[in-house]
C-alpha cells in the first residue's frame, strides 16, 4: 500500500498526462466517418511508430563497442521507420485515390 | 541544445500529432492532417538526434543506417502496394512497430543497473512494454498473414478460450515473479518474451473473416500502447503522449469499427471461437459482409454507373419514392442510375415497373432482364433493394437448386454488389443465396425505406 502512495505521489506529474491523452485520444476522433476508418487507422497507425525516438535514445546512450545493443538497436529503428514512412505514405495514397475519383 | 528548447520542441511535436489526427478524422482535411502528423513525427525524429543525453558515444551512423533502411523499405513496400492489399500493409507496418516496443524492451533490462531492484517502476515498465510490444507485434504479423491470404482462416487452435486464458496468467505470473526475486534473471525474462510473443499468435488466429479490420485496429491500439509504455521507460514525453493518444484513439476506433457492424468488441474478440468452430463442419466458410451506410454512401457517390435492382423488399417497404430520391442525389453527383428490371421482380410481372413509375422514375431508366446484363460489366456499383432470388447464382450454377435454370440479373459482373436486407432469410422461394456470400457482395442490414432516406441524406450531405 505504501508502495502505490508513494508511486502515485512521486509520479503525479505523468498520471495527469496520461489521464489527459487518453481522453485527448478519445476525444479528438469520436466522431469520425465509418470512410475514413482505414485511412485514419493507417495515420494513427504511423504515429505510433514514434516508438523510433525510443530506438534512437538506445543507441545514442550506448557505448560505441556494445555491439549487440547497437545492433537491436538499429534494427529497432529500421522497423519503426518503416511503420511511420510506410504508414504515412500509405495514408497518403489512400486519401488521394479518395479524392481523385470525385467528377 | 538547452533542455527547455528541446522540451518545446517535443511539445510542438505533439501539437502536431494532435492537429494531424483530427483532421484526419474529416474528409475535407484528411490529406493535410496526414502530412501535419508527418511533419510532427519528422520533427520529433531531429529532435530526438540531438537531445542531450549522458553518457553514451552517440554513435549517429548506427541511427542513420537504421533510418535510411527503414525509409527506403517503408516507402518502396508503401508505393508498390495494391490499393486492395492495403489492410494487409497497415497491418504488417503496425507489427514492425510493436516489434521497436519489444526490442527496445529487451535490451532495456540489460541496460538495468547491477543491483536495481526488481520491486520498481522501471522493471514494471519495461515489463510492461515487453509484454504489449510482442502482442502487437505477433499478433499483427498473424493478421497480415490472415489477409494476405498465407495463413488460412480455418487455422483452428485447441480449446482456444482456455489456451489464452494459461498464456496470459503465466505472463502475469512469470512478470510477478522476476519482479518479486532480488536480482534480474535473464532466463526468465527470455521465457517472458517468448510467451509474450506466442500470446500474440493465438490472440489473433481465432478471429477472421470479416472482423479482421477490427483486430488490426484494436492492434494498432496495443502498438501505440508500447510505444507509449517503451517512452516510460526513457522519461520522454512525445512517445508517452504520442502513444497513448494513439492508443486512445485506437480503441474508440475499434469500437466504432464494431458498432458500424452491430457487435460489441467483446463479441468479435471471443465470437471467433464460435466462427472457428462452426467452420470445421462446413467446407466452405460463409461469411456475410456487412458495410456501413456511410461507406455505402460514398462508395455510391463515387461511381460512375449505378444499377439498381429493386424487388419485392421495395414493394413491400413502399420505398419506391425514397428510391427516386436517392436515384436523384445522385444523378446531381453525376452518377448514372439505372435500374434492371428483371421479369418476375415483385410478386408479379410488372409490378417493379409500376412501383417506380408511380414514383415518377424516368421510363428509360429501367432496363430489361438482357439490356441490364449486357450493361453490368461497365457498372461500379450494383444496389439490390429487397430481391434476391433474381439475383441468386444458384440459378447458374446449382443443378440442384430449385430455381436451377432461371434467368437472372448477373449482378456478380458489376464491381460491387451492396444487398439492402432486412435480415439474412432467404427469399421468396426459400433457399440460400450464394451472392450474400460472395466476394464482391457487401450486405447493408435494414428496412430498405429507412436505409435508403439515410443514403439519400448521406449523398447529399458528404
Amino acid at each position: 500500500m505504501d508502495y502505490i502512495l508513494h508511486f502515485i505521489t512521486s509520479n503525479i506529474e505523468m498520471l495527469y498526462i496520461l489521464v489527459f491523452a487518453v481522453f485527448l485520444g478519445m476525444e479528438v476522433i469520436s466522431k469520425v466517418p465509418t470512410v475514413l476508418h482505414t485511412p485514419l487507422m493507417s495515420g494513427a497507425n504511423a504515429i505510433s511508430g514514434v516508438v523510433v525516438i525510443g530506438a534512437i535514445i538506445l543507441i545514442r546512450s550506448a557505448e560505441a563497442d556494445s555491439y549487440i545493443k547497437l545492433t537491436v538497436g538499429m534494427l529497432g529503428i529500421a522497423l519503426a521507420t518503416v511503420n511511420v514512412i510506410g504508414g504515412f505514405a500509405v495514408t497518403d495514397r489512400m486519401l488521394h485515390m479518395f479524392k481523385k475519383k470525385k467528377k | 541544445m538547452e533542455k527547455s528548447i528541446i522540451d518545446f520542441f517535443y511539445l510542438i511535436c505533439i501539437v502536431l500529432f494532435i492537429i494531424g489526427l483530427k483532421r484526419l478524422s474529416s474528409p475535407d482535411t484528411a490529406k493535410k492532417g496526414n502530412i501535419i502528423a508527418g511533419i510532427g513525427m519528422g520533427l520529433a525524429i531531429l529532435v530526438a538526434l540531438f537531445q542531450p543525453l549522458e553518457g553514451g558515444a552517440n554513435n549517429y551512423l548506427w541511427i542513420v543506417g537504421g533510418l535510411i533502411l527503414g525509409g527506403v523499405i517503408g516507402y518502396i513496400a508503401a508505393i508498390r502496394v495494391k490499393m486492395t492489399a492495403m489492410p494487409e500493409m497497415v497491418s504488417l507496418f503496425n507489427g514492425l512497430g510493436g516489434a521497436c516496443s519489444m526490442l527496445i524492451a529487451t535490451v532495456e533490462f540489460y541496460n538495468l543497473e547491477p543491483g536495481t531492484a526488481m520491486m520498481s517502476t522501471e522493471v514494471l515498465t519495461i515489463i510492461f512494454a515487453l509484454f504489449v510490444g510482442s502482442i502487437a507485434f505477433t499478433g499483427s504479423i498473424v493478421a497480415w498473414g490472415k489477409l494476405d491470404g498465407f495463413l488460412r482462416d480455418s487455422l483452428v487452435l485447441p480449446a482456444p478460450q482456455i489456451l489464452n486464458l494459461v498464456l496470459l496468467l503465466t505472463v502475469i505470473g512469470l512478470s510477478a515473479y522476476i519482479m518479486y526475486l532480488p536480482e534480474i534473471n535473464y532466463t526468465l525474462v527470455w521465457i517472458l518474451l517468448i510467451v509474450s510473443m506466442v500470446y500474440g499468435v493465438t490472440f489473433v488466429t481465432p478471429i477472421g473473416g470479416g472482423d479482421m479490420p477490427v483486430v488490426i485496429s484494436l492492434l494498432n491500439s496495443f502498438t501505440g500502447i508500447a510505444a507509449a509504455g517503451a517512452g516510460l521507460i526513457y522519461g520522454n514525453q512525445v512517445m508517452i503522449v504520442g502513444g497513448i493518444i494513439v492508443g486512445a484513439a485506437g480503441t474508440i476506433l475499434t469500437v466504432l469499427m464494431c458498432n458500424a457492424m452491430n457487435r460489441s468488441l467483446f463479441n468479435v474478440v471471443i465470437g471467433g471461437f464460435g466462427a472457428a468452430g462452426q467452420s470445421s463442419g462446413s467446407d466452405r466458410e460463409q461469411v456475410a459482409k456487412e458495410i456501413s451506410l456511410s461507406d455505402t454512401a460514398i462508395q455510391l457517390k463515387y461511381s460512375n454507373k449505378v444499377m439498381i435492382v429493386p424487388g419485392y423488399g421495395l414493394a413491400v417497404a413502399q420505398a419506391q419514392h425514397t428510391c427516386h430520391d436517392l436515384e436523384k442525389a445522385l444523378e446531381a453527383e453525376g452518377v448514372d442510375v439505372r435500374y434492371a428490371i428483371h421479369p418476375v421482380a415483385g410478386r408479379m410481372p410488372g409490378h417493379m415497373n409500376v412501383l417506380l413509375a408511380e414514383a415518377d422514375v424516368p421510363y428509360p431508366k429501367l432496363l430489361e432482364l438482357e439490356e441490364a446484363n449486357e450493361q453490368m460489366p461497365s457498372t461500379d456499383m450494383v444496389l439490390v433493394i429487397g430481391a434476391n432470388d433474381v439475383v441468386n447464382p444458384a440459378a447458374k450454377e446449382d443443378q440442384g437448386s430449385p430455381i436451377y435454370g432461371m434467368p437472372i440479373l448477373d449482378v456478380e459482373l458489376a464491381k460491387t454488389v451492396i444487398v439492402l436486407k432486412r435480415s439474412m432469410r432467404p427469399g421468396y422461394a426459400g433457399i440460400e443465396n450464394p451472392l450474400f456470400f460472395g466476394d464482391k457482395t457487401k450486405m447493408l442490414f435494414g428496412d430498405a425505406k429507412d436505409s435508403l432516406s439515410k443514403l439519400k441524406a448521406e449523398v447529399a450531405n458528404a
